[in-house]
This record gives C-alpha cells, structure tokens and sequence, in this order.
C-alpha cells in the first residue's frame, strides 16, 4: 500500500511539474468544449440577404416585413438590381438572395399562382439548405393564412417538433462527443505515454529490478489519470450546463458511473498500447491515429453514422466512443434510465474486459 | 555460495534477418564479498551480462545464479535482493534528489531512514543538493544518487553497467573508493568500465570483447602473465613514428599510449639500440626510448590480439 502511495505520488509530481501536460490535461477540454459549443455551431443567425422586389405591392410588403422580423436574416436594403445581386454573390456580402416577380399580387389573384425566386450560395451546402428552409418556412406561413381567408376545400397542415432539441442547439452534439474525445485523449492517451516513458528512460528496467509487482506499477500509472479524468469531467459537466444551458435529464448517478465506464475502458486502452508500443512517440501517435481519427470520424460526432458506407459503419462499432457517445445522449438529453442503455454498457464493459486481458497477456516482465 | 555462477551463457539478439551474438558462450563465478570487474570496450557484451543476471533478459542457453537463485525460477526472489544501476542515468530527472531516493526506498519496502548508514557517505555528499532536480546535477552527482538509489535498501549484491561512464576524474576516484568502501560491509559487487586503470581497484577482473571473455584474473596476475618485453617511445614526430614502428617486422604491436607509443618488441635480434638507430635512419630526432612494466590496458591490447 505505501509503495502505491508513493508512486501515485510520484506519478502526480510528473504531472504537476511539466507544463505541457497541465496544459493538455485541463487547458484542452475547456477549450474544445467551448469552440465545439460556441463557435462551431449550424444554427444560422443574422445572415446577409438581399430583397429584389420587382412588383412592390401589398403582398410582398407584408412578405419581406415578416422576412426582416425574423433574427435569422439581415437584410442589405442597398441592393435593388440583378447586377448588384450578382456582385455581392461574388464578394461574398449575401448569402442569399429573393426575388419577387413583376406583379406579384396581381398574378396571384388573377392566375392564383406567382412566383419567387430564392436564390442561395452554395459554396456551403448546409449553411445554404437551412437558410432556403428558413425562408420557404416564412412564405408557406404567409401562403397557409391567405388560403385560409380563401376557404379552400382542404388542407394538410404539418406541425413540426423538435425533440429533446427544440432548438436545434449544437451543444448537443458537441457536449457528448467532447467528452467522449476528452475522456479517450486524457486517459488512453497520456496513460500509455507515461508508461511508455518509463521504459524510454530506462526506469521501467529498474522499476522492473525490484520488489514492485508488474501489475502495482500498471496500476499506479492508471490511478493518477482517473482522478484527473474525474476531474474533466466534472468541469465538462459545469461548463456544459452553466454555460452551454445543456440540461442533464436523467440520473446524474447513471450519467456519472457511465462516464466512469467509459474511462476505465480508456485505461485500459491506454495499457494495452503502452505493452505494443516502446516509445513516447510512438504511443502518441497511435492514440492519436488510432484513438482521435476514429473517435471523430466514426462516433457519430461529425458525421451520422447512418449515411456512412457499410464497411466503415460496420468500424464504427469498434470505437468505445460511438457507444458512449449514445449513452450520454440518452442518458443526458433524453432522460432515459438503464433500461435503455445497458446494451452499449455492456459492449463498452466487454471491450474494457478484452483489453485489459491483451495487456496482462502481453505485459512484459523482462525487456524485449 | 558464490554470490554469481554464470555458466555457458549465450545470448543472441536478432533483427529481422541478421542475428548479432551479444554474448558468446561465457561463464564465470563471482565469491561472496568480490569486487568483480567486467572490462572490456562498448559492445562487448556487458550490459548484456547484467540484463541476464539481473532477469531482464532470458539467455538463449546457459544457467546461471545469483546467489544460489536461479536466475530464470527464481527472478522473483532475485528481484528482491539485488541493486542494479543500468548503464545510462536511470532516475527521475523532474524529481528532486531526495524525492527519488524517497521514492527508490518505498519501493524496496524500506525508508531513507533505516538504511541511512549504508547510504550515508555517499548521501552526505548530495544532502546540500537534495532540493535539485535530479536532472539538473552534474555527472558525478549523478551516478552518485543512482548508487545511492540502488544501495537505500541494503542489496546483498551490487550491478553497476558502467556507473563511471561520462563521470569526471575526480568524481571517478570517489566513486571507486565507494565502492571499496561498500566491499567491506560485505557486499558483493558486479562492476563494469571502459576504463582499464579502474581495473587495479577490482579483485578479479575478466577481460572482455565481442561477447567472449579473453582472461579472468587479478590485475596483478593478468599484468605478470605478460611476458613480452615492453617499451615506451617517443620522438619529435609521434604520427610519423607510429607509422614508422608499425613497418618494423621485429615490432609485435605497437600502440599510440598517451604521451608515448607503446611498443611490444621481440627482443631475441633486435633490441632498444637496434631501433633507436633504425629511428635515427629514419629521420627521426628527440628520441625517448624506456623499458617499461606493462598495465592491464597493454595485456588487453595483447590478447585481442590473439
């Protein structure tokens, strides 16, 4: 018991004396959270447009009022040609552009039918799909009244709603994939560094030359990296509901012993990289590679799994990411209990379990 | 009860398809309370000794003991009661002196305290420092809290790969008188150097290269076993006279020795005259020429030799 003492120490003293780690420890998740939950984000607000009203009669008044009412847009009132429509396209001064045809409202009285043109850029796909979206949404409001001044026979309405997500936030996507990165990076990652490190120094073949059981210095390394896990995160937690008004639905004890999980599970990963590899580099870059790529590419974090072709989905399953990725979610913005999610729980738990078995199979206890 | 037995040991390393014999067939017992030393330039197989010994490595055939455990049943009790100190600095640099002393304790189930006086003379001199980070101490400071670190929990038998490597003179010689110091409280100690004139401070010591040991002996045995006549040379052209003597097929070897070249000659038809003339012929002026009595290095460079 004293020698682990003294070696959690020890481990806490090479952690606390070198700035680098500090700062990949606590300076990285504050701040991914924070540009994931800020900055990156697919809501759209205050987007630039223009408004060519070539008709200006009562109808597209009322039109572009309920246009320029809405946050979402911006309108830039000193565009009033096609030219200059198509300049600021160019320059980049509007995202999209509507035009009204000549008549507007007499067409649509007399033919019932008129036209506007919407017209977006598409350098950026989503950003253009969900500003067209915004806009049709306002005419088809518009349109829905005055069909209804006009009883007509019938109609079908759609009400759309949002679930869990009424708003659409992006911290909801973020916050789970963070903490899923976060958790991966800190504990795999700096885990098998450390380890790694000791063997690069030529420690690990003193360490090895003594009475210290293999597994207490396995076991040592690990402990100080939960604590600091624990420690990311609780502060993930506070940020993402001080700051990102993420709500935490379900139990805070199952979202909690899930994390914990979750970060044995990276432990344990970070070992069994520690006995494949022997040195910092090395081990760095296969949790990089092998532990980041993965998690941000094949969690679900920024691509749907589900559009993914067959093979890499069938990969994705791989990552310990994409399965607490949808525990969090469930547990933290659909509020669900353990009946929900003990299948994922029990895919991480059987991943931790093969790991830690590879590593005792392949830990060494002499050099080569 | 010897405190080492090493008998046949051969130990390979191979990559991918070349395989380098590291250690050739060795074999050598260290008594109880020796100081062993293992001699021999880089390369020679001495790390790896000390790996196998110390089981960190597995021979490829071959037994061996450390006192009386064998080194492949019995690595777990072998663990327990030896001090290692490998070959390149080996402790915590972002540690303080006394932080890694405390730390090397623990983990031998032992405190600074209760083995103080073991470590004491070596301590004293590193007690001003104990705040510093080990990494920032110089050499000899260095290898000191290592032999400090390997000696806190009162090993029964000592492995030093090279302990004064890279260390200043004056640091060496306290570093040997140490480990003199420590021969007399009964510990054995396994010892290895680059550095032939640490060799007169060992017991017995065995003469290494490429992976075979060429002699076993005390330095006063190996240095009277040498019976060619040697001569120490000099001249005002040391870089022509060592190509000069080499070209003389009376000249067994010859050898530039610091401020001299170290020439064993084959005196039965051509004796000290004989050269100095041949010299003088040569063109060569300042000539020095003494018989001396020869050092282990000069029995070194004879059996390799062979």
């Amino acid at each position: 018991m004293k020698q682990l003492i003294s070696f959690v120490k020890k481990e806490f003293n090479h952690i606390l004396r070198d700035r680098r780690t500090m700062l990949v420890l606590f300076g990285m998740p504050v701040v991914q959270l924070i540009i994931f939950g800020f900055a990156i984000t697919t809501e759209v607000r205050n987007a630039k447009i223009a408004i060519l009203d070539n008709s200006k009669d009562g109808i597209t008044q009322k039109l572009i009022t309920r246009i320029e009412s809405t946050e979402y847009f911006d309108v830039e009132h000193s565009i009033v040609s096609d030219q200059q429509i198509e300049e600021a396209f160019k320059s980049g001064k509007i995202k999209l552009a509507v035009v009204f045809q000549p008549n507007f409202q007499n067409e649509l009285s007399h033919s019932n039918k008129a036209q506007i043109q919407i017209i977006a850029d598409a350098t950026d796909p989503n950003q253009a799909t969900t500003l067209t979206n915004y806009i049709s949404a306002v005419v088809m409001d518009y349109q829905n009244e005055l069909i209804e001044l006009n009883k007509p026979p019938l109609t079908i309405e759609t009400e759309l709603r949002m679930l869990y997500n009424p708003q659409l936030k992006g911290a909801y996507i973020s916050v789970p994939g963070v903490m899923a990165l976060i958790l991966l990076l800190v504990s795999a990652m700096m885990t098998s560094i450390s380890v790694v490190k000791e063997k690069e120094l030529g420690t690990m073949e003193i360490l090895l030359v003594s009475p210290m059981k293999p597994w207490l210095v396995i076991i040592s390394k690990a402990i100080p990296y939960f604590i600091l896990s624990i420690v990311n995160v609780i502060t993930i937690l506070l940020l993402s509901v001080l700051l990102l008004d993420m709500p935490i639905n379900g139990s805070l004890f199952l979202l909690i012993s899930m994390t914990i999980l979750y970060i044995l599970c990276a432990l344990s990963l970070g070992l069994l990289i520690s006995t494949v590899t022997n040195s910092q580099l090395a081990a760095m870059l296969i949790s990089l590679v092998g532990l980041m790529l993965p998690v941000v590419m094949l969690s679900g974090y920024a691509f749907p799994i589900a559009n993914m072709p067959d093979a890499l989905q069938l990969l994705a399953n791989f990552s310990p990411a994409k399965w607490f990725i949808i525990i969090i979610k469930n547990v933290m913005i659909k509020g669900v209990g353990i009946e929900r999610i003990w299948k994922e729980m029990l895919v991480i738990s059987g991943m931790t379990l093969i790991f830690i078995l590879i590593s005792i199979k392949r830990f060494k206890i002499r050099l080569q | 009860m010897n405190a080492v037995e090493i008998k046949n040991i051969v130990k390979k390393y191979s990559k991918k398809k070349s395989s380098v014999t590291a250690v050739n067939n060795i074999s050598f017992t260290v008594e109880e309370g020796e100081l062993f030393g293992l001699l021999g330039p880089d390369g020679a197989g001495k790390s790896t000794i000390f790996r196998i010994l110390t089981t960190l490595l597995l021979p490829d055939s071959g037994s061996a003991t450390v006192l009386n455990y064998d080194i492949i049943k019995d690595w777990k009790e072998i663990r327990n009661i030896v001090g290692y100190m490998p070959g390149r600095f080996s402790l915590y640099q972002d540690l303080t002196v006394e932080e890694n002393l405390e730390f090397f304790a623990t983990v031998f189930n032992t405190t600074i305290q209760e083995n103080y006086e073991l470590v004491a003379d070596i301590y004293k001199q590193l007690e001003p420092f104990k705040h510093r980070r080990a990494g920032k101490l110089s050499g000899g400071m260095k290898q000191k809290l290592a032999l400090s670190c390997a000696l806190i929990h009162k090993p029964k038998i000592l492995f030093l790969d090279e302990p004064t490597t890279g260390v200043d003179p004056v640091s060496r010689k306290e570093f040997w008188e140490m480990l003199i110091r420590l021969k007399k409280q009964g510990i054995s100690i396994l010892v290895s150097t680059p550095y032939m004139d640490e060799a007169n401070l060992c017991d017995r010591v065995a003469l290494m290269q490429s992976g075979r040991i060429l002699e076993i002996d005390t330095p006063q045995n190996i240095v009277n076993r040498f019976e060619k006549n040697l001569l120490a040379v000099r001249s005002g052209n040391m870089f022509n006279l060592l190509n000069d003597l080499r070209s003389i097929p009376q000249i067994e070897s010859c050898f530039a020795f610091g401020d001299n070249h170290h020439v064993v000659i084959d005196e039965t038809d051509f004796n000290s005259e004989d050269l100095k003339k041949y010299l003088i012929s040569n063109g060569h002026s300042d000539i020095s020429i003494s018989s001396i009595e020869p050092t282990i290095e000069d029995c070194f460079m004879q059996l390799m030799k062979k």
